[in-house]
Formats: structure tokens, sequence, C-alpha cells
């Protein structure tokens, strides 16, 4: 038989059931050599069950695995990377305190002199154009050159099969067309390339097959050159997408929040002072800041909210009112509300319930205290009102916010901002893990508490959340903002060159 | 066949009421085991130290009597555990709250009138606090760990109350002895059950236990508290500050254990004398433990240890134990619980040989 025609991997009927989910039910498909195959789905379809198994991270309740032809056991990744089998993950396992070269030769499962190793190193980097200093230390490393690291880890095994988690999610436009340089070439040399996301116009550039998979199961295997990033987005949610509506015609209102020169020193050894930042947002305004990730969006957050405090009161200003020295707390009675990236231990703790996280941010807005007593009941009522109003699928107020999937977490976590109708909102990544439902819905109520009057300022990695949700946008680079862009009419070129940190003079990390 | 621990999607309510219980059984079952094989009766000794107080009503009384200090420390250890603040040096604060409420029992051992005994146990607070507030400071303004410090700070203590027996403290009338004056009528602590040795400071623990209980779950000091200890960034983002709570949690803990040491002294022991510390700051970490860091919880569990220190006792006399075997008991049930805590969080299920990964 043609090798050539024998499937690189087979899945048949592959089943892994967790306590009170079924993660992967009877699914199956095949990876032909060198072809690019997508594995499309939203959070929670089992995407990721199911390469941990090929990968040998986990082993599946049942159904078999296909290797060349041949049924094997693959009982953990040492063994996975026997067969040829690679994988670079979504978040990278680097030491950011040693050298790019120290960083491979401990993942290196057979010990290889360092001299040697360098030799192969500067081999791969120099066949695939993933040029890199192996002397480096990482933690002066941008993102994008992380990811090097990891990729060209799995390419010294010399994998015939490369599974990539989510590549993207951290690159700027110019890296990805970078990646997807070295993909395809590793492609046309044989190598099969499993690649999974749900970004779906890289898939149309870049994939011949995607596999979609929705609530664990397998429900299309298609063309994804042939098919719209509409038609596949609805396999992958199962329905009709339902488009946002932005109000036409609006008029911004007067400035609500006034960021100047805000600078701040950076937390830890690897934290990102903040330089300089400017800008402003008037009422009625959706405001995008982009960038890569780890570029001071965290401390920029942290100094919006008042949890960091800055040194210089008229740094913030909220309708007028200076508020750079006033804490989380009174910043809140002034109208600013704010919803971290992190939901577990941040913007929710776990173990409370949901009536006792409203009272975290909204018990002084909301007359939720009285004489330092909690009105249990207020808070009871309140996390109802926003359960009812933002269709989160919880028990009630008292189940504990641990208990909620992580796009129900955030709609009752966005929900509680906005339903205290604050005059400045800022938020992280409001949909980041969030599943298409979800995050419709969140970017439905951040548009309308805009066109309420509030000013709101997203946080975000992804781009094209950004293009569709926001009027002006800048880009955020090693702790430095970009000058504000309208987004109609923005240049894509532009804010990739500005996310990969050339500003011109200053830039931070090499590209 | 083979067990795998699965982690809980919420940590089990039963469990966490049941796990306290299921140590103190398991403990019964070990000790009397290990005493066995040491040449004791085992099973005698496990029945005086658990069985003898409760069975024995003329025991009752020596239950509150070493309850109450056990619950009032523990309650303040409950509330600075929750935040996630290590005071694990409640022994030299009693020891210190008991100075200061001594020094002002000694200044007015001459005089009469109701405001005394308050005055001497505001100072007993007031004491523990302050002795609490050199670690709080120094974890607040240079990191310095909290666990090492109030613990190095209670040896410190006892020769600080070493020191003030053997000279200023010490009672013209001691004849040489280390000791402080008897407190006066007016210092002591009324009894409250006519005929019994159970004086005032058993009811104030009930007090401290039910006001804690209420301050815990109903104010927002509570909720500051239990938010700082269960996720510091959310209490940051709530506008809490977590230095603020350190030093609220410090000050408690420190003044209830302040609090329980003047009590102490103006109630069972009547004066203060060098074998004045009696260890109820270590054994109350255990309290706080067993009780699962709830002041409620605290009432129970310090009954609970109470019953092995009367029951030790008890063996001591009936079947020759030596009195550090009540040791070991405790520090099993403690050992025993905080093992058993898995079980709150984790089921264990069993698996199959094929479905382990090798």
């Amino acid at each position: 038989m043609d090798i050539s025609l024998t499937p690189r991997l087979q899945l048949h009927g592959i089943t892994k059931r967790f306590p009170g989910v079924l993660a992967n039910d009877n699914v199956g498909f095949s990876v032909l050599p060198g072809e690019i195959h997508a594995l499309l789905g939203e959070n929670g379809a089992g995407k990721s069950t199911l390469v941990k198994m090929i990968y040998g991270i986990m082993q599946p309740d049942a159904g078999e695995i296909r290797w060349n032809g041949q049924p094997v056991v693959i009982h953990n990744p040492k063994a996975a990377r026997k067969l040829g089998i690679g994988m670079v993950f979504q978040h990278f396992s680097l030491f950011e305190a040693m050298t790019v070269l120290e960083n491979i030769a401990l993942g290196m499962d057979a010990k290889i002199p360092a001299r040697e190793l360098e030799a192969r190193i500067r081999q791969v980097m120099d066949q695939y154009g993933l040029h890199l200093d192996p002397h480096r230390t990482v933690s002066t490393l941008s993102v994008g050159e992380r990811q090097r690291i990891e990729i060209v880890r799995a390419l010294l095994l010399k994998p015939t099969l490369l599974i990539m988690d989510e590549p993207t999610s951290v690159l700027t436009p110019q890296e990805v067309e970078q990646l997807f340089v070295v993909l395809r070439q590793l492609a046309r040399e044989g190598c099969s390339i499993l690649y999974i996301s749900h970004k779906l116009h890289e898939i149309k550039a870049l994939c011949e097959t995607a596999t979609i998979l929705r609530g664990g199961r397998l429900v299309d295997t298609c063309d994804p050159r042939v098919e719209t990033s509409r038609s596949m987005a609805e396999k992958m949610i199962g329905g009709g997408l339902k488009d946002i509506k932005k109000p036409a015609g609006r008029t911004l209102g007067a400035e609500r929040l006034v960021v100047n020169r805000l600078s701040l020193p950076g937390a830890g050894p690897f934290g990102i002072p903040l330089h300089d930042v400017t800008f402003t947002v008037r009422a009625g305004e959706i405001f995008g800041i982009a960038g890569v990730a780890g570029n001071g969006q965290n401390a920029l957050l942290l100094a919006l909210s008042g949890e960091e405090l800055s040194r210089h009161p008229e740094a913030i200003s909220i309708d007028g009112a200076p508020v750079g020295g006033l804490p989380a707390k009174q910043r809140r009675l002034k109208g600013l509300a704010s919803v971290p990236e992190e939901r577990n231990g941040h913007a929710a703790v776990p173990e409370f319930t949901l009536a006792d996280n409203t009272v975290l941010t909204a018990r002084d807005r909301l007359g939720m205290v009285s004489a330092g007593m909690i009105k249990s009941s207020s808070a009871r009522t309140y996390a109802g009102e926003v359960i009812t109003a933002f269709a989160v699928k919880a028990l009630g107020p008292g189940s504990t916010a641990g208990s909620l999937s992580g796009g129900n977490l955030q709609k009752y976590i966005m929900g509680r901002e906005i339903l205290q109708k604050p005059s400045v909102l800022v938020v992280s990544q409001p949909t980041w893990g969030v599943d298409a439902g979800a995050a419709a819905a969140i970017h439905q109520a951040i548009i309308d508490l805009a066109a309420a009057g509030s000013a709101v300022v997203v946080i975000s990695q992804d781009l094209d959340e950004l293009l569709s949700l926001c009027d002006t946008l800048a880009v955020i680079n090693g702790g430095r903002l970009s000058k504000p862009m309208q987004v109609e009419g923005a240049d894509i070129e532009e804010i990739g060159l500005l996310m990969g940190g050339i500003h011109g003079e200053g830039a931070v990390h090499a590209v | 066949m083979q067990f795998r621990l699965e982690k809980r999607q919420e940590p089990s309510k039963l469990l966490q009421v049941l796990t306290p219980i299921g140590a103190v059984l398991v403990t019964m079952v070990l000790g009397g085991i290990i005493f066995t094989l040491l040449g004791y009766d085992g099973l005698g000794a496990v029945r005086e130290i658990f069985l003898s107080p409760l069975l024995n009503a003329y025991k009752w009384q020596d239950l509150a009597v070493k309850a109450a200090p056990l619950i009032i420390i523990a309650v303040g250890l409950s509330i600075a555990y929750r935040a996630n603040v290590w005071n694990i040096g409640a022994e030299g604060q009693y020891i210190v709250g008991a100075i200061a409420g001594t020094g002002v029992g000694i200044l007015t051992n001459d005089m009469t009138g109701w405001w005394i005994m308050p005055l001497m146990m505001l100072a007993g607070v007031a004491g523990g606090a302050a002795y609490a507030a050199v670690p709080a400071l120094l974890r607040v303004r240079f990191r310095v760990n909290e666990i090492l410090t109030t613990l190095m700070l209670t040896y410190a203590s006892v020769y600080l109350l070493n020191y003030l027996l053997a000279g200023p403290f010490k009672s013209p009338t001691s004849m040489g002895q280390p000791q402080t004056v008897m407190f006066s009528a007016d210092q002591s602590l009324p009894y409250i059950i006519p005929g019994t040795i159970v004086q005032l400071n058993a009811l104030l623990a009930v007090i401290v236990a039910l006001v804690a209980w209420l301050v815990f779950s109903r104010f927002v000091f509570g909720f500051q508290v239990r938010v700082v200890g269960a996720a510091p960034h959310a209490a940051r983002y709530g506008g809490f500050s977590a230095d603020r709570t350190v030093w609220l949690a410090m000050l408690i803990s420190g003044g209830l254990a302040g609090f329980a040491g003047i009590l102490e002294a103006m109630g069972p022991v009547g004066r203060l004398i060098l074998q004045f510390p009696a260890g109820y700051g270590f054994t109350a970490i255990i309290v706080a433990f067993l009780g699962r860091l709830h002041p409620l919880g605290a009432v129970l569990a310090g009954l609970m240890v109470a019953i092995t220190f009367v029951g030790g006792e008890m063996a001591q006399i009936t079947i020759q134990l030596p009195f550090a075997a009540v040791g070991i008991f405790q520090a099993m049930m403690l050992f025993l619980l905080l093992a058993s805590d898995i079980l709150v969080r984790y089921r264990v299920r069993s698996v199959r040989r094929a479905e382990i990964a090798t």
C-alpha cells in the first residue's frame, strides 16, 4: 500500500468522560500526511481533551487511535514524541530566567551535549527561518519569540505530526503570517499539522480540512476553503449567529474618562511599567486597547481600577474630578467600574456564593451595607437581578461562583458591574475563554451601556473583537500607548506594526 | 484495584462537619492501639480520656474551666487564620495580656469599686493586642513572616514574666516566692453557678464566640477577612486593603488571647505565678482548626479538647498514664483532621488497573 494514502493519524470512536461531563463522544477523523487539518470548536467543545489523548496526557475511555495504520496506545507524552508527535501548547512552559538553549535542553528526552544541541537548534532555525539567539534570556523575549522556542523544541524531534493549540492567540498579524509560512513549509515536507483554533479566517487561509466539534461530538468535517466564516461559525455554535446591533448615527458626548500622562513602576522583576499613557474616552464611546499579552495591559487595568494608585491625582479623572490617588472603593463611588481579566480569584471569589460576590463590588453603590452590617437580602436580590438580566445559567444567588462555567461567570461579572450603571467601565479580555453565544451577549451589553451614555474601555488581545466593538482604538506595547485612531478606516497593517513594537522610536521587542 | 482522588466541583458541606468528628473517632482507635502497644491499658486510656469526663457529672465544671480560655483564644485565631494571617504566638499574647491586666491589678489592689474588673480586662486586651502589633508591623512594613515573629515573641514573653515576677511585680508578702499579690475580691471573677468552680470567664467565652460569629457572618469586616483569606486579588479589587486586614486580624487575635490571659489570672489562678503559661495559646491552634475556623465550631472544639485535658488528669490517677499522653492524643486529632481535609475537596474513586496510565 502506498504510504501516502495511509492516514498518519486515525481516530475511531474516541470517548472520554469526566465527572458530570462527556468531554468527547464517539469522535473519529483522520489526518493525512502533509495535511494541515483544523480542529475547530468553541471553548468546552472538547478540543483540548481530544489532543491531550493524542499526545498521551490522558487515555480515552473508549475508542482507538491508529498511527500510520497501526493501532497504538499512547501512554504518555514521551511515548507520543517517540512516535513522532510534537505539540506546541497555548501556554508556554519556559523558565523566564534561563536562556533559550537551557530551556530547550531541559525539555529534551535524551541528554544531548550543549554544543551539539546548539548546532542542531541553529540548523532547525535556519531551515525554517525561525531566527532567535540561543543565548538570550527568555524574559527579554516577546511572546512571538517565546512561541518560536516551543516550535523549535518540537521540531528538533523531527515530528511527523505537529499539534498546535491556539497558536495565534498571542501573536500580532505579522507574526501570524510568519508562523503560517513555517507551517506551510513543514506540511510541504510531509509533516501533518493539527491546528486548533476558533479563528475562522485563519483556518480558511491555512487549512485544507476542518473537523468541527460541538459539545464533545463531531458535527462536521469540511473544506474550510469552500466554506464561509459564517457557515463554519454556525456549525461550531449549532445555530444562527446573532449579529450585535450597534445603534446608527451615535454622537459622542462630553469627556468622561481622561487619562493624562499616567506612569507607574512595574510590579516585580518581570512587571511592565507604564509610561505616559494618555487617552480620553467620551460619553457613549467604546475605546479599545489592543496589544500582545504582557505589554502592560494588567498594569493599566490595575491603575485604572484603583488597585494600584498613581502618585499624581490628575493622571486619571472621571467627569472632571481627579481620582488618580483614590483607592478602588472611592473610585467606584465616583462611578468607575472595572472587570479584570482573571475571573477566578480576581473578579470573583470562587468559594463565595453569587450573592456574596455582589457584595464585593456593589456594596457601596447599591447600599448593601448599613452601620457596618451587610444586608444579605439586598445582595441576594441584586444577584437574582443580574442572573435574570444576563441569562446566567446558575441555580440561584446561593450557588458558588466556582460552580459556574467560565462563560456564565463572565456574564455574571459583567452583569454585576453593568447593572450598577457605571459612568466609566473598564474591562479586560471581556470574552476570553467564553463561548460565542455568551460573547455576543457580553458585546451587546457593552454596546448598550455605551449607548446609554457611559464611557467604556475594552482591553483585549483579540483584534477582531476590538475592531467590531470599538469606536476608537489604541495599541499598548511595552507599557506605552499609541496615539488613538478611529476604528473606521483603521489600517490593520499599521496596528500590527504597533503591536509588534515599531513606534519609529523606542521599539521594545524586535519582530 | 487502585484508588484515585478526584476533585469535587464544590467542597462537600456534609464532610466539612463530619471530618472533625471522624478525626476524633480515629484518634480514639489509633490512640488505643498505640498505648496498648506501649504496654498501657489502651482501651482504658481512651475511656478515661474521652468518656469519663462526660459521664462523670462532677467533672463538667472542670470542662468549663479548661474550655473557657481555649475558646476565647481559638475564636481570635479563627478570624486571623481565615484572613491567612498565621498568628501562632497566642501563648505570648496570652501571657502579656495577663501581665498588663495584672499590672493594673497591682496598682488597684487596695481599692474597691466595680470599675476595677473591667479596667483589668481592658488592660489585658490592650496588652495582648499590643504584643501582636509587633509582628503585624513587621509583616506589613517589612514583609517579615509572622509565623516566625509571633512564635519567637512567645519565648520573649515568658522571660518578661519571669523577670517581672522576680522583681517589679513580686508581692512584698510572698516570702521570696516569685509571684504577685492575690487579687482582691473586686479583682476576682465571680462564680456564676453556685457550688461549682465555674466562673464568669465561661460565660464570657460563649459571648465572645457569639459576637464573633455575628461579626463574621453579618458585618463587612467579617466579609473583608474572608475575602482577603480566600482571594487576595479579589479583595484588592473589591477595595479592601490587605495590610489593614493583617493589622485587624493580628490585633483581634492578640487582643482575645490577652483577654483570655487576664481572665485566667483573675479567675482560676488568682494571681500571676511562674507556672502561669499553661500552653493554652498553642492548644487553641488545634481548637481553631478542629472547629473549622468557625467561632461556634471553636466552642464545640474547645469543649472537646477540654475533655482530653480533664480526662488526661483522671487517667494519670486511675491508670498511671503519663500526662504527655494527652498531648499525643491532641496532636493526633489535629493531624488526622488536616489529613482528612482532603476528603472535603476530593472524592476517592476506585479505578480498574487498565485505566491507570503507566
